[in-house]
């Protein structure tokens, strides 16, 4: 199974690279650019073949190593 | 997820491969002679990139020759990963300069971080743990973004790879010109001390010895980053990419310790990081020097991708990755060592009698090429030179000066081959390791203590192109004196150089004439400084649609301070005399004055009296062992002015100065760049004009420090926080403040 | 006291601390591979400066699972001291033996500079060496030092007199100028509730010799192992 874990800075946690894209984003020209946040795309293929435990594996994963939820949150998707 | 296998079109080489392949139809010829047969693709893979520029130095080995590379204290000259000097109690200094320029305006942050990784890895592969890092740059016009975006890729890169293996980056310099437009210059020098009797060689010996390989896996990554490097760029980057290398700083890290630590042990009988060319050269290399032929199976090959061919991983450039040969009876223990810091360990081929080097993959013999005529056939050039013309002598009363003192100071003291280079170097970790005494900025070479001694070692790099293209004989002279000098200043006892010599498509004749004027040049300087070259790098081919880059003989010089707590900066205290130590006669040509304020590239550049240049240097070195030298800074871009101004602001200290000599117009004797100079700051500056001159050495008081202003001699003043203001805006505004 | 540093794959400092440990204890530290679990005998537990696992994922996440790092909870939970600078102070915060979080620095560049830190308190095990209120030169080499925690874990720390180092300038005054990385109220350290755990950003090793970047860090060690404070 591909498990997909996308960690995020919390709402309200500085985001400085964020905020640097967004600065860059409207010296483009590209107007409208509200708040921009960057975070990471975890891409896992686990030998797993039940979706639900996939996602439970993927949800320990994340709380345990892949995102620090001090300061980030995360979500876990399954693939087929 | 790595997809199946795609199959790769297998191409029948031939004429036109070869030449795509960088191989001139000449040395397509030679390649069949050798052979007897249509080679495979894999073995035109192994000759084009043996062949190439890079690994064969084709066109620059005639005139390398005449280098000077013997003194008492070289143990290793060129031909080695690096040169080994002895710097006394039994241990020995490793190093070498070496360039990434190509693969550094392709992909600037991957191109200057695995620049740094390789370097690192021809200094520890001979025994010895880096103990510092240093950069030359060349950078185009700051104007243009693509300038910013490689400015802020290459720190980056550097920072990334050297701050991350733990190796402090303590030196190195600047420039900016258009020449290097689109084709930077990123130079990168690592020094390493080892046990002078533990030194590690590549010649492997012994029928039967396993071939070991050890680090990260093998990727299709840099495939032909070799030959790419020998090509001149047709612009189109895009298309290029894919030849890119990544950098991984972290398995490197691991890659030096768990080196050292099998070098402690006696398993060890020849060595060798694969750098370009990867596993082509460090094998080919390896058995050629130890006259034995060597036999590769690549299915033991650790490999990072499924379906790799036979002829990219011959020819990939991953990177972090060694080729060992080791006693038979060791390889358990090495083995284990490899598994400690979790690196892949494969025993990949044995050394054999036949003097052939063999290549199987998957049962077929992909490659079987006799090593001798590999390497006594390569291709070795005399290409035609044409002389470039001589500028003539500027006439300093003949320049008008629109700016008075202060007015030019402010100027030049922030342009950008002048301006604070601190936005630089604060990205860059200088102290780890604890060791450094002089970090960037502190003084005119970095000052490294030797770990458990009361010595310490200085470093430096310098060349001054535009001296060059005016002059490269002069301005390879220059760029020798200049290093020599720089470590003179710290208290050094100069011992060797490492080159990187950095040109244009030697197929052109001028090209290849300033090529050779610079080897004369440097040649003389190293006879008359004792300043032997003991490793270098050459790299060709620097030019964007057909310009050619300025000539940049970079040069990295090191030397050796006895008493580490006697070296000095460039920092000023307060009442200090300052002493100007050699002639002056305000010359203008060439000078960043010339360029920055009158607006002219124009005139002869300054001569290097190298004679005077010696006995200059020897009594200050004296002086400083002394213990009467406050500071010290040789005279350089900019001339005595900013000399004085760079020492007042690392201080933090203003100056008075007195008047300089009618017989010279101001301008030219505050801002000339007349050669083999030093501006010392000492307690009684009578007395050290009194010395000099018994020594036979020009000497003239000049100033003296104290307060908080810079009061020049035509009434003119400048406080210190405005000339900081002008020092430190450039890179900032630049790049941006935060 | 007995100390020990910890060995993560990565680590670059390990040199330098030893360096320091020396100086102040008079005998070398004991070396600790990452694999080790055994810490009996040793009163103090270093994790040194450096890149552990390449700093890959985040700053310290990877070392903060290692075996050995069960130990040093332990250690820690027992009252034992445990000291870790710039990577180490992130593991510490990884592991959860401290509060908060490093994020990357606001300038989002590397800062390889000296910094000045002010001394909050000199009656801990860290600092009796030193004033309190005095001003420090050490030097900092990090990406990711800018320090967070939320308002109430910041309220908290500040009322129990955790903060052991604030960011300031040359007088000791905080402010925004002052404080390279952006760390939320200037902290560039913090301790542990019972004042044994000690992680800071900048490196007072590298402050222990006149020659190489003066003597400022040097109180810190000598502090440690002075058998005077009880």
């Amino acid at each position: 199974m591909r498990v997909v874990v996308t960690v995020m800075p919390k709402p309200g946690v500085l985001d400085p690279q964020g905020r640097a894209v967004g600065h860059a984003l409207s010296n483009l020209g590209f107007a409208g650019v509200g708040e921009v946040r960057i975070g990471k795309v975890v891409v896992l293929d686990l030998a797993e073949t039940d979706a639900d435990a996939a996602r439970a594996i993927g949800e320990d994963m994340a709380r345990r190593l892949l995102a620090n939820t001090v300061i980030e949150s995360y979500r876990v998707t399954v693939e087929a | 997820m790595p997809d199946e296998a795609s199959p790769r079109p297998a191409r029948v080489p031939d004429e036109a491969l070869a030449r795509e392949f960088g191989l001139s139809a000449e040395e397509w010829l030679r390649v069949l002679g050798i052979m007897g047969r249509t080679p495979t693709l894999t073995e035109l893979g192994i000759f084009s990139v043996m062949w190439s520029e890079h690994c064969s130095y084709k066109s620059s080995r005639v005139w390398l020759k005449q280098l000077p590379t013997k003194a008492p204290w070289v143990i290793h000259g060129p031909g080695e990963n690096a040169g080994v000097v002895d710097i006394g109690d039994g241990l020995a200094a490793v190093f070498k300069m070496e360039s990434h320029n190509h693969p550094s305006f392709i992909e600037p942050y991957q191109g200057a971080a695995t620049g740094v990784g390789g370097i690192l890895r021809d200094v520890f592969t001979m025994g010895a743990r880096p103990v510092a890092n240093l950069n030359a740059l060349r950078f185009g016009d700051p104007s243009d973004p693509v300038t910013r975006r490689v400015i802020d890729g290459v720190v980056r890169g550097i920072g990334g790879y050297g701050n991350c293996v733990g190796v402090p980056t303590v030196g190195g310099e600047v420039n900016f010109h258009r020449a290097y437009n689109r084709n930077p210059l990123v130079n990168a020098m690592t020094v390493g001390i080892a046990k002078r009797d533990r030194i590690f060689l590549s010649a492997a010996a012994g029928v039967g010895n396993p071939v070991v390989y050890v680090g990260s896996k093998t990727g299709i990554d840099g495939i032909h980053g070799a030959t790419m490097a020998s090509a001149e760029f047709s612009g189109d980057v895009e298309a290029r990419r894919p030849t890119v290398q990544v950098g991984d700083p972290f398995t490197e890290k691991l890659l030096i310790e768990a080196c050292l630590e099998l070098m402690a042990t006696d398993a060890i009988i020849a060595i060798q990081d694969m750098g370009a060319a990867g596993l082509t050269s460090s094998s080919v290399e390896m058995a050629g020097r130890g006259g034995v032929g060597i036999e590769l199976d690549l299915d033991a090959v650790p490999q990072r991708e499924a379906g790799m061919s036979a002829y990219e991983m011959m020819l990939s450039e991953s990177q972090e990755r060694m080729l060992m040969v080791l006693r038979p009876d060791r390889a358990e223990l090495a083995r284990q060592i490899f598994a400690k810091w979790e690196l892949d360990f494969a025993v990949i081929g044995r050394l054999t009698n036949t003097g052939r080097i063999v290549v199987r993959h998957h049962g077929a013999t992909e490659a079987d090429i006799p090593l001798g005529p590999l390497a006594d056939q390569a291709p070795l050039y005399e290409r035609p030179t044409a002389t470039t013309p001589k500028l003539p002598y500027i006439e300093p009363a003949k320049v008008e000066d629109r700016y008075g003192l202060a007015g030019g100071l402010l100027r030049l003291i922030g342009c950008p081959d002048l301006a604070s280079r601190a936005w630089i170097y604060n990205q860059y970790d200088s102290t780890v390791g604890a060791q450094t005494i002089r970090r960037p900025g502190a003084a005119d070479a970095a000052v490294v203590r030797i770990e458990g001694t009361t010595r310490a070692l200085a470093l430096t790099t310098d060349c001054t192109p535009r001296y060059c293209a005016a002059d490269a004989e002069a301005g390879g002279a220059q760029a020798v004196a200049e290093a020599w000098r720089n470590l003179i200043a710290t208290g050094a006892r100069p011992l060797a150089i490492t080159d990187n010599m950095n040109f244009g498509n030697p197929e052109k004749p001028e090209v290849m004439g300033q090529f050779a004027a610079a080897i004369r040049g440097m040649s003389a300087a190293c006879r008359a400084l004792d300043f032997p070259v003991v490793s270098g790098n050459v790299s060709l081919y620097n030019e964007t649609d057909g310009r050619a880059i300025l000539p940049t003989p970079a040069i990295g010089g090191l030397g050796v301070i006895d008493d580490a707590a006697r070296s000095v900066g460039i920092a000023l205290r307060p009442w200090l005399d300052l002493v100007l130590i050699g002639t002056t006669k305000g010359w203008l040509g060439q000078s960043l004055w010339l360029r920055e304020i009158g607006g002219r590239e124009d005139g002869a550049p300054p001569p290097v009296d190298l004679d005077a240049e010696r006995k200059h240097g020897d009594f200050v070195r004296a002086q400083i062992t002394a213990g009467v030298v406050r500071a010290c800074h040789d005279l350089s871009d900019g001339g005595l002015l900013v000399a004085v101004a760079e020492m007042a602001l690392a201080g933090g200290v203003g100056v008075r100065l007195n008047a300089g000599p009618r017989e010279i117009p101001n301008h030219a004797f505050w801002f000339g760049e007349d050669q083999g100079r030093y501006l010392l700051a000492v307690g009684d500056g009578a007395e050290m004009v009194r010395l000099a001159e018994a020594a036979g050495v020009p000497a003239m008081r000049i100033g003296i420090s104290g307060g908080r202003d810079l009061t020049l001699p035509d009434r003119g003043t400048i406080s210190m926080n405005a000339l900081r203001t002008a020092y430190e805006s450039f890179f900032p505004d630049l790049m941006g403040r935060s | 006291m007995k100390a020990g540093i910890v060995l993560f794959p990565g680590i670059n400092r390990e040199r330098d601390m030893a360096l320091a440990l020396e100086r102040a204890a008079g005998r070398a530290p004991r070396v600790i591979w990452h694999t080790e679990t055994d810490l009996d005998g040793l009163d103090l537990i270093v994790l040194p400066g450096g890149f552990s696992y390449g700093d890959y994922l985040r700053c310290g996440a990877m070392a903060a699972q290692s075996p050995v790092m069960g130990a040093v909870r332990a250690h820690a939970q027992r009252g034992g001291h445990v000291l870790g600078v710039c990577n180490g102070f992130q593991v510490l915060t990884e592991a959860g033996l401290l509060p908060g979080a490093l994020l990357r620095n606001a300038t989002l560049r590397f800062i390889a500079a000296d910094a000045t830190i002010r001394v909050e308190r000199n009656d801990t095990d860290y600092t009796h060496r030193y004033r309190a209120g005095q001003v420090l030169r050490v030097v900092m080499a990090h990406g990711d030092g800018n320090y967070y925690a939320d308002a109430a874990t910041l309220d908290r720390l500040e009322g129990d007199g955790l903060v052991a180092f604030r960011y300031c300038d040359a007088a000791g005054d905080v402010s925004e100028a002052a404080n390279p990385n952006g760390s939320a109220r200037a902290i560039a350290g913090i301790l542990s509730r019972n004042r044994r755990v000690l992680g800071l950003m900048p490196h007072p090793e590298n402050h222990i010799d006149p020659l190489t970047g003066g003597t400022d860090g040097l109180a810190l060690f000598e502090s440690l192992f002075a058998a005077s404070y009880a």
